[in-house]
């Protein structure tokens, strides 16, 4: 969760385009999987978080066994967890619990993972279960939330005599450019050269307070015109951009060392998730500045008065359908959801049902802001996912935005209005194709 | 070897020498075995299968594959965004002429008696054996607002010549290519060089004793003795440069006009899982540098090097 960048290996690129075998997958008819058998012997789990596997992990893990006695867990490891868990999808091989990697389509999760109950079921149990459902069945279990929205230095936006999250897009330029005149710091960093900081312009759904937005999303054939949603987000960033307010040069930023600029006020906006928030406040630490300024902001847009943030699972965890233990495994899945406190010691927003809120989402609370689930479409299922591909406009990555940095920094040709109209061109010819 | 065959009367071909000569027949095939399994499994069956993908609408992971027939290949053909990251190549293919230029350069000074010659070759090698990924983030710090080149270009005077070197549109896809002239380099030296040594010391001495000046030598003795290998640099050039991929990727990931065919293969492929028409892609790139190969095979036949 701390690092979302989906490096993709080429070399396990090529091992997936050699790989020949593939699972069978016939779809499950039942609403939930065979998870008979009792609870006990071996089981095998693939995690993301190298930096935890060999520390915090294997502490939940006795605290498992030593609930269900006879059961042994261990952990794999994966550096480049998306490309290759992806790969190792199609070798049958992938452990018993794993998260479900995005490159798999939601219509494909039957192919791989078992399903854990119904939607409707699940629901008042678990926040974020249809994030990972096809056809009313769940497939995967968030391990914990995130709020999206601005991570600012407090102190910098109070140098520019801003001390209250802006309600307007405009009231946040001005705001930006208060700090370039008044102060040292860097208004907004974009983090462009790492590109996946960008993505989250695509986050900010919510603010519309409309939580059909998802289902409506793939029904409009020309989000970038403006008032609709995409016109905002990107377009506040283009402004941002074209108003000088980010880095002098773009192609050289980078994640790592962009932590301590944000902590010590070198920096002084950043468009990230609430995930980053003990990231920025570490890195102040470690730069001998002062944590408590690293706060966190809604998106500058109202509706009917009020902000709202978009709160969304990260990578959800499934049991994989060629587990020899599903018993097992499922009962790991609960309890690590349920029991760990895994959620609460990353300070994420803990997906079961009733629990309490980390602090810095109580804090982000506090500034007015209603935190919105947003479901995922039913009826247009996957269907963003199609347009996306067929146009090739990576709503929820970098692509599209580097070009519209580069387009505002007068580095590429064309101007706002080309690029949406041309945006909306390409978007909508793919929408006409996909929805019929 | 067929033509002694032929001499040799039939009937006096002794007659139980034929069940070896069958079994002769086999047995290389027997030797080579090993070696053309590898090569079938490893480069002839993963190519039918990409072909196979390219008319196929694919997303690398589903059970199913669509049969589309050309419309993968119609797209790549008839979409700008695709055919024209081959222009970026051109970036690759101008610096190659500098850097075949450099390494042909330093070939000839480094074969002749140089002082410290082996420690020279040592350092022009050098930059072939860092790792690509590696070779990248040293640029990438070399190439930041106030890094190691601003900071050069500022001790000898030459401050106001210090711009964003990869954040410049104008400049940054020269950077890349510069970065791989630097990387490259080495390869084509070490050809050179091996090249230029095979050349038998005798005829210097000959064309000495003519009176022939090193400009001469040069000019009749190591060009035309090495000109296989300056034909093959070329085709390497070419190839090369229409399949630029660590370089952009690691430094730029693309961005700002600097995507080459590969790295838009690779996002069509993984970022916007279209493994058909990702394939397609990588079938048309494969059948240009074969194209190129041939045609400059025909331009420059692969004739025999005669010094005498």
């Amino acid at each position: 969760m701390a690092d979302r960048r989906t490096f993709l290996g080429f070399g396990a690129a090529a091992v997936l385009v050699l790989a020949t075998g593939c699972t069978g997958g016939a779809t499950e008819e039942a609403p939930t999987g065979d998870f008979a058998g009792d609870v006990k012997g071996n089981i095998t789990v693939l995690t993301n978080r190298t930096d935890l596997a060999t520390t915090a992990l294997p502490e939940y893990a006795k605290k498992f066994e030593a609930k269900y006695p006879g059961t042994k867990v261990s952990f794999e490891a994966v550096t480049n967890y998306e490309g290759d868990v992806t790969t190792q999808l199609s070798s049958g091989e992938y452990g018993d619990v794993l998260l479900i990697p995005n490159t798999v389509a939601v219509d494909q999760l039957g192919q791989f993972f078992e399903p854990l109950g119904t939607v409707d079921e699940l629901k008042t149990k678990y926040r974020f279960v249809d994030e990972k459902a096809y056809d009313g069945k769940v497939y995967g279990l968030s391990l914990g939330g995130v709020a999206n929205g601005f991570v600012v230095n407090k102190r910098v936006w109070e140098q520019a005599g801003i001390t209250a999250p802006p309600k307007t897009t405009e009231e946040f330029l001005a705001g930006l450019k208060a700090i370039d005149t008044k102060t040292e710091a860097i208004p907004f960093y974009t983090n462009y050269k790492d590109g996946w900081p960008l993505s989250f312009f695509n986050s900010q759904r919510a603010i519309l307070g409309d939580p059909n937005a998802n289902e409506r999303f793939p029904t409009d054939a020309n989000p970038w015109q403006p008032g609709k949603i995409q016109h905002i987000t990107d377009g506040l960033l283009f402004d941002i951009v074209h108003n000088k307010l980010s880095e002098p040069d773009p192609l050289t930023t980078n994640w790592e060392g962009s932590k301590p600029m944000m902590g010590t006020g070198k920096v002084a906006t950043m468009l990230l998730g609430s995930w980053a928030v003990p990231q920025m406040k570490d890195a102040a630490k470690a730069a001998n500045a002062n944590p408590d300024d690293i706060v966190f902001w809604p998106f500058p847009y109202q509706t009917g008065g009020k902000f709202h943030a978009r709160i969304e699972g990260d990578y959800k965890a499934a049991v994989s359908k060629t587990s020899e233990n599903k018993a097992t495994a499922k009962a790991w899945l609960e309890w690590f959801v349920n029991e760990s406190g895994f959620a609460a010691d990353q300070q994420a927003i803990p997906s079961a049902v009733g629990q309490e809120l980390p602090a810095v989402l109580k804090d982000f609370e506090a500034t007015g802001v209603e935190l919105m689930e947003l479901p995922a479409a039913t009826t247009n299922s996957g269907k963003e996912d199609e347009i996306i591909k067929a146009s090739e406009i990576d709503l929820a990555g970098n692509i599209y935005r580097q070009k519209l940095v580069d387009i505002a920094r007068g580095a590429a040709k064309g101007d706002k209005e080309s690029y949406f109209a041309e945006l909306n061109k390409r978007w909508s010819a793919a929408q006409s194709q996909v929805m019929q | 070897m067929t033509t002694t065959m032929q001499r040799r009367p039939a009937a006096v071909q002794p007659a139980p020498a034929r069940p070896a000569a069958r079994r002769r027949r086999w047995l290389p095939w027997l030797y080579l075995a090993p070696a053309l399994g590898l090569l079938i499994t490893f480069t002839y069956v993963p190519v039918g299968n990409m072909v196979f993908y390219s008319f196929h609408s694919w997303d690398g992971l589903d059970v199913t594959m669509d049969p589309v027939g050309l419309d993968n290949y119609v797209r790549v053909f008839t979409d700008e965004r695709y055919w024209r990251v081959f222009l970026i190549s051109l970036y690759y293919f101008v610096a190659s002429f500098a850097q075949i230029a450099i390494a042909l350069y330093f070939a000839v000074i480094l074969s002749f008696n140089t002082r410290f010659r082996n420690l020279f070759k040592g350092i022009l090698f050098f930059p072939y054996l860092l790792n690509g990924v590696a070779v990248g983030f040293v640029f990438l710090y070399l190439f930041q607002p106030d890094g190691t080149l601003d900071t050069v270009l500022r001790w000898i005077g030459l401050g106001d010549q210090t711009r964003y070197w990869l954040g410049d549109p104008d400049i940054a896809n020269i950077s890349l290519a510069g970065t791989s002239v630097w990387r490259f380099t080495g390869l084509s030296f070490v050809l050179f060089l091996g090249a230029i040594q095979s050349i038998p010391g005798e005829i210097y001495e000959a064309a000495e004793i003519d009176g022939a000046s090193r400009w001469d030598q040069v000019w009749h003795i190591i060009v035309p003795g090495i000109r296989r290998i300056i034909s093959l640099s070329f085709i390497l050039a070419i190839s090369g440069s229409l399949s630029v991929f660590e370089i952009p990727f690691i430094m730029t990931g693309g961005a700002n006009g600097t995507r080459t065919f590969v790295v838009q293969a690779y996002e069509t492929a993984f970022q916007f899982r279209q493994i058909g028409l990702a394939s397609a892609m990588a079938v048309v790139l494969l059948l240009i540098v074969l194209l190129v190969t041939w045609i400059q095979r025909r331009l420059v036949p692969d004739e025999e090097v005669s010094l005498s």
